[in-house]
């Protein structure tokens, strides 16, 4: 009798459990989303809908402010920019990070360790640090204004975030595969470049979004070294600032228009965020 | 695969580093990035250095740039702005991090959990959008949701009986519109590291830790405490390093406004070097920033990546 009891109250107990665990992510998944979702529906609001208050939660949606920002704001432009410069630096990243990594992975040397370290500390440096030395050297190279500074400039953190996550990746490939191929007479960078590289791809491309991530997201740098014409998106969706009546349904056009993006490439990476985040010291 | 050359040497001749690389393929396969590194990376370092030894004001480049030795250093150290924007930066993570640890560990002990598996599939999906957006736009987001006519945030605090407030002109609060955006924007990134902490835990001794008691504190602090600290010393040092670099969400959001309620480090260098033009002053605070920066990766280095490694 007692048992039937006690197992009645366990289970009411555990039932009790599984509504707070409910609720509390229900939470979760709200807080997470909610800016979100009202920077999204902000920008299929029109203007009076964006100001009502108290705010409206249900309103008939216009694509309006999508093609005012795009084309009379020339919104269109600055995300070309981003994407030309976001990309460059992604594929230079690639191109001097992988082998770089392939020799952490796979060589021994004095002052490695200082050399990863190095590598690593890179990530900490705050933009303003280089920002102020770098606007000096633009100047003097007529190179301010241009998509070439920001690309160079945003090797300094997407250099690293490829060395990181592909390192690691390459320390997961079996080393007996480039010993065979020595044995076979493969000169090194041949094992490097026919049967490493291609078993490291989904390392690389892990790491190829993240650079491309980051580099899209920054905003000092670009704000500091660009004027009119390689201003990227981050840069223009600041500029609505300045006038006294504020475009919000455009802003939060542009917004829109800078985040999904970055936030469907995040996804396809979510598996990995963390480790891209801390620089794989914690997984 | 150890280069042959270096083995047999090494022990014997106490060599230099990298005295022997140029022999090696790993020379070949890393000089293109340090030397990228060291053209971008170190070069202006040393030329803000240099900078902040001479007097150089973009505005008034007529009086040349003189020498001036440790002035903007002195300067920079005396200046009361310098250290009220760094006691801000300071207290700014003192109280945002503690609320993101707290947030980010519930999170990370409702994911845990085995019930439910689509409604934690769906949160943990959702966690990715703060770490998504863009800094900028999260300040754009907080300047809409924080408005004083039309924004969310006074619906909602209005719902619990508090009247309307004016979230970006009142010092206090614009410093805690600004924080609630950073909590928003970064609280999944100690819940997914907390996360990863607690999937640490050996399957066997959290079911056994179940059977013995029913308190989740009970076994959070005697189980799976040790597994959440390495995490938890990262997220420690990486925010610390990330709030020194705070600028973007804080320049949309309020611009370091009102007045300089919100001004931490890295936007009022930013502004001493491109607003009031003054490159020396502003080259001397970003080396201070510089050896900030280093003594948190340092502590990082040797904390977290030599227990990780």
């Amino acid at each position: 009798m007692q048992g039937t009891q006690r197992a009645k109250r366990a289970r009411a107990a555990r039932k009790r459990a599984t509504v707070w665990h409910f609720l509390g992510l229900v939470v979760v998944f709200m807080s997470s989303v909610f800016p979100f979702y009202w920077m999204v529906t902000t920008s299929l609001k029109s203007q009076a809908d964006a100001l009502a208050y108290p705010p409206k939660w249900l309103f008939s949606p216009t694509f309006h402010h999508y093609s005012a920002a795009l084309f009379e704001h020339d919104v269109a432009s600055s995300l070309l920019n981003s994407l030309i410069i976001a990309s460059s630096t992604t594929v230079l990243a690639i191109l001097l990070g992988t082998p770089a990594a392939y020799a952490l992975a796979r060589y021994e040397f004095r002052g490695k360790e200082d050399l990863w370290f190095w590598f690593i500390s890179n990530r900490m440096v705050s933009p303003v640090v280089l920002a102020v030395p770098f606007f000096l050297i633009a100047t003097k190279l007529d190179l301010v204004d241009t998509h070439i500074v920001l690309i160079l400039l945003y090797l300094t953190f997407s250099l690293p975030i490829v060395v990181w996550i592909c390192t690691d990746q390459f320390r997961n490939i079996p080393v007996e595969l480039d010993e065979a191929a020595r044995l076979d007479g493969a000169s090194p960078w041949r094992v490097f470049w026919r049967i490493n590289l291609p078993l490291a791809m989904p390392g690389i491309v892990v790491s190829a979004i993240f650079a491309f991530i980051f580099s899209w997201n920054d905003l000092l740098y670009a704000l500091v070294l660009t004027r009119s014409d390689a201003i990227t998106s981050p840069v223009a969706a600041t500029s609505y600032m300045s006038g006294y009546e504020l475009p919000w349904g455009e802003i939060m056009a542009t917004g829109t228009l800078i985040v999904l993006p970055m936030v469907v490439f995040a996804l396809a990476v979510s598996g990995r965020l963390v480790q891209g985040l801390t620089m794989g010291a914690v997984k | 695969m150890a280069s042959p050359v270096m083995h047999a040497r090494g022990p014997r001749k106490p060599a230099r580093y990298f005295s022997v690389l140029p022999r090696s393929p790993a020379f070949w396969f890393l000089i293109p990035a340090i030397a990228a590194l060291a053209i971008i990376g170190i070069y202006p370092l040393l030329l803000a250095l240099y900078n902040s030894f001479h007097q150089y004001k973009l505005a008034d480049l007529a009086s040349g740039t003189p020498f001036v030795g440790v002035d903007n250093y002195i300067a920079t150290l005396t200046d009361p702005t310098f250290w009220e924007a760094l006691g801000r930066t300071a207290l700014f993570l003192c109280v945002t991090l503690p609320i993101e640890v707290a947030l980010g560990l519930f999170a990370a002990l409702l994911l845990h959990r085995t019930e439910l598996p689509w409604m934690r599939a769906a949160a943990r999906v959702s966690l990715v959008i703060p770490m998504a957006t863009t800094y900028a736009v999260v300040g754009l987001i907080g300047r809409l949701i924080f408005n004083r006519q039309f924004g969310v945030a006074n619906y909602l605090t209005g719902l619990i009986g508090i009247p309307p407030q004016d979230w970006l002109a009142d010092p206090t609060l614009a410093f805690v519109s600004v924080m609630i955006m950073d909590i928003w924007q970064w609280t999944p990134f100690c819940a997914l590291i907390l996360l990863a902490g607690l999937s640490m835990v050996p399957k066997e001794a959290e079911e056994a830790a179940r059977l013995e008691t029913p308190k989740w504190s009970m076994i959070l602090w005697h189980l799976q405490r040790p597994y959440l600290l390495p995490g938890l010393t990262a997220i420690l040092i990486l925010r610390s390093a990330d709030m020194l670099k705070m600028f973007d969400a804080v320049f949309t959001m309020t611009r370091g406004g009102p007045g300089a309620a919100t001004e931490f480090i890295s936007v009022y260098i930013q502004r001493v070097g491109f607003r009031l033009f003054d490159q020396g002053m502003a080259s001397a605070q970003a080396i201070i920033l510089l050896i900030l920066t280093i003594v948190l990766s340092r502590l990082y280095i040797r904390f977290v990546y030599r227990e990780a490694a």
